[in-house]
């Protein structure tokens, strides 16, 4: 069981999420969107919304950078594990409660308010559930790794998770002492991958960077040179 | 010098009824669907009033279109790039729906259901949005039609800017138009400017502002970038969308719905040619009274054979260039220079133009007016105040307001000589700078509007650029998601389509 859920599970969750997503974009691009609901009601969102998507953003790259980062790159600039993991405490903790607050905020207004009840979707719903409770599970392994600050855990939890990634045999062996606040934090967060696909969650990755690098603020489409490269209408030309 | 063609709008508001034919056309094959129920591509204001969505000419609230920063550059006002990012997650200056209006329906199916009552069954309204009861409906598309509401919150209308106002919330003081408003598609758009995932577009050919539905996010920055609001939010779809000018009807040489079908005869739509290259420059004059003629000085000449090589060469075809030549538009607004366009202040080059209404000349007797039937009027005595018109027209400067206004008036008293006294007032036509030829012309444009004069659309070049054998068996116009209908309910890729599409709602009712 936990060589499923920890050495297998992960790889058909990292699948789905990356074949989906990939699918989705390609075959039905109408449906990529944010879905925001400000227009119907602005209560609750403005403040809602930012401290959700700021605490979820540190948290996110949080994780990414912490648990995949080999370890070694730390120990030669000098982190020590216990102050790795004291960081990762604090930060991620302060970040988690904005999340939990902001996230609150939005399922509340999502669930009470009658327009944006009735027009949300199973999914929309659901995920935001899944999430908090996520974030919920994360914040409740704090106490559960303040009573071991060595660092000794973590390094394990980077270890799988670089494991996953580098195809490491048995990586399941790492986690199967953990406790089951963190083992189910895992599973909770694979299974959002997993769902990641088929949810509203997509519009994340289509962070509007490239707006600040576009040159002028113009956009004009020509017929001309769209034949020219023929490539549909995706052709633009800046002025 | 770049040369690009635009299909250009005018609407000669004398001449407009409120008739709402134009809106409700438009509604009919537009935005006839859950989603955009709130929207109206075309909507038609009773000025003055705060209008729709509420007070949207108020910038310093809702913060669309372009600011000249210290330095002299061009900004939408809502922020550089980085403060729309900065601002994805919650849009602070974007409408809610209450700012439009929340749609409604009625119990109409109560009506037949009802049991045996006391009082007749009545059908009451319902929210489109939520499909909860409504107690009463507070707002509307066009509350404020033929002057409804009291004048303390009409009269909220920023065009009433430097008007001592009062006076014109007494009964013998009022005064009105109509205001028909549809997307500007404007040479320097705002909206696109503040699309971060680039999916707004203007099309080189023919000038027409577009959403590009398959990768248009929903960031909502383009609502609160169009200083005119006239972008709007599908809450159904999380997509936004926008007037087409009609293009699939533009491309086969046809007017756009709510010109074909204006009973008015008010609109009418025309090729201008004009310089791609001096839209930055003429946006970011210093003055904004100057944003006017700055305007006009981007419109190239289409007779100046030197035009005519360099737009060939820039790709314009040639059935345009003639097009351009008997433009409606460019006689409007370049030749008699009646049209004018909305809110030049927003820096957005705006190419749909207005000609400014004539109205009941006040105190007709103390003017002098009724002394001689052919003298010219002080258009200052007009019920309309000049200032009102050009707070709305030229960002405030009176003096081509008046020229417009006295020129109409001089093509009446021309024409009435001619037809009813048999007498050609040339002195009349001197006064206002015009030959009278060019009165004759006017009259023949403006009042007798035939079609033909009114709408001169050159067809689009699809086969110069496309080859038909690429598009057969393809199907058309879709909304997105290429041959499916765009609304994806119940896919494995979650549509967010909580209930089926109805189309159109009168179909089904509540239930």
């Amino acid at each position: 069981m936990n060589t499923f859920l920890f050495g297998i599970y992960p790889y058909i969750c990292l699948t789905v999420l990356a074949v989906g997503s990939i699918a989705r974009y390609e075959r039905d691009p109408f449906t990529w969107k944010s879905s925001s609901s400000q227009l119907l009601r602005r209560r609750q969102l403005v403040m809602g919304s930012v401290l959700f998507h700021v605490g979820v953003l540190i948290v996110f790259f949080g994780h990414l950078v912490g648990l995949l980062t080999p370890i070694w790159i730390f120990d030669a600039i000098g982190i020590s594990h216990g102050f790795k993991q004291i960081l990762a405490i604090v930060v991620g903790g302060i970040a988690g409660l904005f999340a939990l607050v902001g996230g609150g905020m939005l399922l509340h207004r999502r669930v009470s308010d009658p327009r944006i009840r009735r027009n949300s979707s199973v999914a929309d719903i659901g995920i935001l559930a899944l999430l908090l409770a996520q974030i919920l599970l994360g914040l409740a392994t704090i106490p559960l790794s303040a009573q071991h600050l060595d660092g000794g855990e973590m390094v394990r939890f980077m270890a799988w998770a670089q494991g996953i990634f580098t195809f490491r045999a048995h990586v399941a062996d790492l986690v199967i002492d953990a406790h089951w606040i963190f083992k189910l934090h895992l599973f909770l967060g694979l299974t959002i991958f997993l769902l990641f696909p088929f949810t509203r969650l997509v519009h994340m990755l289509s962070f509007p960077v490239r707006y600040l690098f576009r040159p002028g603020y113009q956009i004009v489409r020509s017929r001309r040179s769209a034949a020219g490269a023929r490539s549909g209408e995706r052709d633009r030309t800046a002025s | 010098m770049k040369i690009r063609a635009q299909i250009g709008m005018v609407l000669n508001l004398d001449k407009c009824i409120g008739c709402h034919t134009c809106s409700v056309t438009c509604k009919n094959v537009w935005t006839s669907r859950d989603g955009v129920e709130y929207a109206w591509f075309n909507n038609v204001e009773t000025k003055p009033g705060v209008g729709y969505p509420k007070n949207w000419e108020d910038q310093s609230t809702w913060k669309g279109g372009w600011v000249r920063t210290a330095s002299g550059k061009l900004q939408p006002r809502q922020g550089a790039k980085w403060r729309i990012l900065a601002n994805i997650f919650a849009n602070p200056d974007l409408p809610e729906i209450d700012d439009y209006y929340e749609p409604f329906d009625f119990d109409y199916s109560h009506l037949q259901s009802a049991p045996e009552m006391e009082a007749f069954p009545t059908a009451r309204p319902r929210s489109r949005v939520s499909g909860e009861r409504m107690d009463r409906i507070e707002w509307g598309p066009n509350w404020e039609e033929i002057l409804g509401g009291e004048f303390a919150k009409r009269s909220a209308d920023s065009n009433f800017a430097d008007i001592e106002k009062d006076i014109y919330g007494q009964y013998e003081n009022t005064f009105m138009m109509y205001l028909p408003r549809l997307c500007e598609h404007c040479l320097n758009p705002s909206c696109v400017a503040s699309c971060p995932s680039g999916a707004i577009y203007k099309r080189e050919e023919d000038g027409i502002v577009l959403i590009d539905q398959e990768k248009c996010r929903g960031w909502r920055m383009c609502v609160s970038g169009c200083p005119y609001k006239k972008i709007y939010y599908n809450w159904e779809t999380g997509k936004s969308e926008k007037c087409t000018f009609c293009y699939p009807r533009i491309e086969s040489g046809n007017p756009t719905v709510c010109s074909e079908t204006c009973v008015g005869r008010i609109r009418y739509l025309g090729v201008i040619l004009y310089d791609a290259d001096r839209i930055e420059a003429a946006a970011g004059t210093e003055s904004e009274k100057d944003l006017y003629r700055e305007q006009l000085g981007i419109f190239l000449d289409p007779a100046d054979p030197d035009i005519q090589r360099a737009a060939l060469a820039d790709g314009v075809p040639e059935d345009w260039l003639e097009a351009a030549k008997r433009s409606p538009v460019w006689k409007l607004a370049m030749d008699w220079k009646v049209a004018f366009p909305l809110h030049p202040e927003y820096r957005t080059l705006p190419m749909v133009w207005y000609v400014p209404p004539l109205s009941p000349i006040q105190n007709a007797a103390e003017t002098g007016f009724l002394d001689s039937d052919r003298d010219l009027p002080d258009v200052r005595s007009l019920r309309i105040p000049v200032r009102y018109l050009a707070n709305m027209l030229t960002a405030g400067d009176e003096l081509p307001i008046v020229t417009a206004l006295e020129r109409m008036l001089a093509m009446r008293i021309y024409m009435r000589a001619k037809t009813v006294e048999t007498v050609i007032d040339e002195g009349i036509a001197d006064r206002v700078g015009l030959a009278p030829e060019a009165i004759e012309a006017m009259y023949d444009l403006m009042a007798i509007a035939n079609f033909e004069d009114r709408f001169v659309i050159p067809t689009t070049h699809r086969e110069t650029v496309e080859d038909a054998y690429d598009l057969r068996g393809g199907c058309g116009f879709t909304d997105g998601n290429r041959c499916s209908s765009g609304i994806s309910g119940g896919s494995l890729f979650g549509g967010s389509s909580s209930r089926p599409l109805r189309m159109p709602p009168e179909v089904s009712g509540w239930t």
